[in-house]
């Protein structure tokens, strides 16, 4: 990881400094081209505003958007080329005073010496994005936490749950989980594009009433592990239920695919999970409304429907 | 069906949308006889309520007859004619059998959006935004009711949809307003805001024992209703007189024993300057409510007193007088109305002649019209106080 931070890093300077100068070259052309040693009138403010500025602001965004970043830094290579070729013009110019010409030997050594860390920059990220896809990032493992109280007996609540074949009723990315003896289980969940992901898991360990862990086995696609745990809570108010998920995408594409099914805040979907299996244990079924036909769910929460009756 | 929708700030339509459907096993479907202009439903109207989207069907104050029930209905059946409380509630979790249905654990399917805005979820009301539940709302000829054996009452007699209407949410908020005021013989509470739910904590407030009741408005329409109809002993206009001189007068110096805020986030004042500097701060979301009604009410209480808050406020508010309200001992109680323990009650009250509710009514029109209701009940046009529609 040390690598991809310290690029990271790299970047973001980057970034930040095409976004610094192409701020100053636009709005005080003046001003750096006295800086930089050239001629300063009506032509040359023009050609440092929109040929310098205008490109070096619309690099900086680029790189900054972290869309194609690879692209928009050999961008900026090949404008610190083009700047170089104009400083060497300053430069080569016999009626350069002392003072400009030495002003423009500085621009051109801290040019010589961003177009180094440009050059740097563009090769990692371009390599990195053939490694590992559009995702441009290691893939890593997937967290999620949540914890919520139901309003009924420790028994029936650690009953409802300990049979995995109810879990797809308040999960909403399981389809069916069947029971295949011996504490093992198979897995199935639908991910986007009608993609679907199968796997089997194993109960690995159990205390009634308390907790259940369980895992999965073999070369499942998507590693993953849980443990629920629970609790009569104080002054019969119920059961408070834990649930501890952890998710290891794999690399390639459909790791990719995984990632952004179990990745897109993973604390608000197993939250979800948890309020659907409350809702089904308290009442027997999940709640739907106009708008969220299907019930709570995390990506339903940005794409609601109008609040009208449903049709199909 | 006909239905009245949400379509931008300041813009409903009466349109042609699907007819509702079961969705839950536990849904009833109501053709709906009577429904009502609820205020809140002018914070929607004005743009103050995010999470709204275009299309969404409004109203959460409907009444009517059951024509169909889901599987899991056994208590309400086809035929039944019911009133339908605006929040709802499964009747199972924690808080529903606490009898806190406004903050039923189960029926806002997107709780995830409203934990965001409100570190907690309420329950789902109807017509009332997405960040509480999205549900279709009662502004239409037909309306689905989810936990149907739970929320709906049934009226056994042939009492006019006019007295019955407002169980829905008006009069039991109104009497929760005065209801957690505590009133102890000799009380004097004093009432900001006199639109129907100010008009309906008054009547509470002399039912419940208060010795004086104090309505203060800046329309004389409204206020003559507080005090003709609804039983006011006092009344402020607060464009002629200063709110807190009056009450210091009336009381002698000790301040109202309780004050209700029947306003809630739009609180207009008088003082040009500093409603200036709340709707400014509302329009750029530096503050999403306005609270001038709550400051006063803070200001005005008695040591000790109650301050109740029953308007509905939609975020966060500004120069909350915190020093005031801690020093001198002030309790605050508030929340949306958990309609479904005041409403046997209180029809039991209506059936004993203790109360018509209907006397807020200034304005009956038919579903189609709901726009110019809207328009009118916002400009307070026509001594508008409460406009009921027919599908």
């Amino acid at each position: 990881m040390g690598k991809s931070d310290s690029t990271s890093q790299l970047v973001d300077g980057l970034g930040l400094f095409s976004l610094g100068l192409g701020t100053a070259q636009l709005l005080a052309p003046g001003a750096v081209n006295r800086l930089v040693g050239a001629d300063d009138h009506a032509m040359s403010r023009v050609v440092m505003r929109w040929l310098g500025g205008a490109r070096e602001f619309a690099a900086g965004v680029g790189i900054e958007s972290r869309r194609r970043a690879d692209l928009w830094l050999w961008a900026r290579v090949a404008g610190d080329m083009l700047d170089l070729s104009m400083l060497a013009a300053v430069l080569a110019s016999p009626r350069r005073d002392p003072v400009r010409r030495s002003r423009a030997a500085i621009a051109a050594a801290a040019v010589v010496g961003v177009t180094v860390a440009d050059v740097v920059a563009a090769t990692r990220v371009s390599r990195n994005g053939a490694q590992n896809g559009e995702a441009g990032k290691a893939m890593s493992s997937v967290d999620a936490k949540a914890g919520i109280t139901v309003n009924r007996s420790v028994n029936e609540v650690f009953a409802y749950w300990q049979n995995f074949e109810n879990l797809p009723r308040f999960m909403a990315h399981l389809q069916s989980v069947e029971p295949l003896g011996g504490g093992r289980s198979r897995w199935r969940a639908s991910a986007p594009a009608g993609a679907e992901v199968e796997w089997e898991a194993e109960v690995t360990d159990e205390r009634i009433n308390e907790f259940i862990a369980w895992q999965s086995v073999g070369d499942a696609t998507v590693e993953n592990a849980g443990r629920v745990e629970f609790r009569p809570a104080p002054g019969n108010r119920g059961t408070e239920v834990r649930v501890h998920l952890t998710y290891r995408p794999p690399a390639g594409k459909l790791g990719h695919t995984v990632a952004k099914l179990f990745g897109e805040a993973p604390d608000q979907q197993i939250r979800d999970d948890l309020r659907r299996f409350k809702q089904v244990v308290e009442t027997g079924e999940v709640v739907r409304s106009e708008g969220t036909p299907e019930g709570s769910k995390a990506r339903r929460q940005l794409f609601q429907r109008p609040a009208q009756p449903v049709t199909s | 069906m006909r239905a009245n929708t949400w379509m931008g700030k300041t813009r409903v339509e009466v349109q042609n949308v699907p007819d509702p459907k079961i969705l839950n096993s536990h849904d009833a479907i109501v053709k709906i006889t009577s429904t009502a202009i609820c205020g809140s439903d002018l914070h929607l109207f004005n743009g103050f309520i995010p999470t709204m989207r275009k299309g969404d069907i409004l109203g959460h104050e409907f009444m009517g007859e059951v024509i169909e029930t889901g599987s899991s209905v056994r208590k309400l059946k086809v035929g039944h004619r019911v009133v339908v409380p605006f929040p709802i509630a499964c009747g199972r979790c924690g808080a529903c059998q606490r009898g806190l249905t406004s903050v039923c654990q189960n029926s806002n399917p997107n709780a995830g959006m409203a934990e965001k805005i409100m570190g907690r979820s309420p329950s789902g009301i109807f017509g009332y935004s997405h960040m509480l539940g999205g549900f279709a709302g009662g502004q239409a000829e037909y309306a689905r009711v989810p936990f149907a054996d739970v929320g709906p009452i049934k009226i056994e007699d042939d009492i006019p949809d006019e007295q019955m209407l407002f169980l829905s949410d008006i009069l039991p908020t109104g009497y929760m307003g005065a209801d957690m005021c505590d009133i102890a013989p000799g009380d004097v509470v004093a009432v900001w805001g006199a639109g129907p739910v100010g008009q309906f904590a008054i009547v509470s407030a002399r039912l419940l024992g208060a010795e004086r009741v104090i309505a203060i408005d800046r329309f004389p329409y409204r206020l003559q209703m507080a005090k003709e109809k609804a039983g006011a002993t006092d009344l402020i206009n607060y464009e002629e007189a200063s709110v807190l001189e009056t009450l210091e007068d009336l009381t002698a110096g000790r301040g109202p024993d309780a004050c209700i805020d029947a306003v809630g986030m739009e609180s207009h004042i008088d003082v040009g300057p500093l409603h200036a500097y709340d709707s400014a701060k509302q329009m750029v979301r530096a503050e999403t409510d306005r609270p001038h009604a709550l400051r006063e009410a803070i200001m005005a209480c008695a040591n000790g007193g109650v301050v109740s808050v029953i308007g509905v406020y939609g975020g966060f508010v500004d120069k909350f007088p915190m020093g005031p309200f801690m020093n001198r001992s002030l309790r605050m109680r508030t929340g949306q109305c958990h309609v479904h323990r005041y409403m046997a009650p209180l029809m039991e009250r209506i059936r004993a002649g203790q109360i018509d509710p209907s006397f807020v009514i200034t304005h009956r029109m038919s579903l189609e019209d709901a726009p110019r209701g809207y328009q009118m009940f916002r400009d307070k046009k026509d001594n508008c106080e409460k406009v009921v529609l027919s599908p």
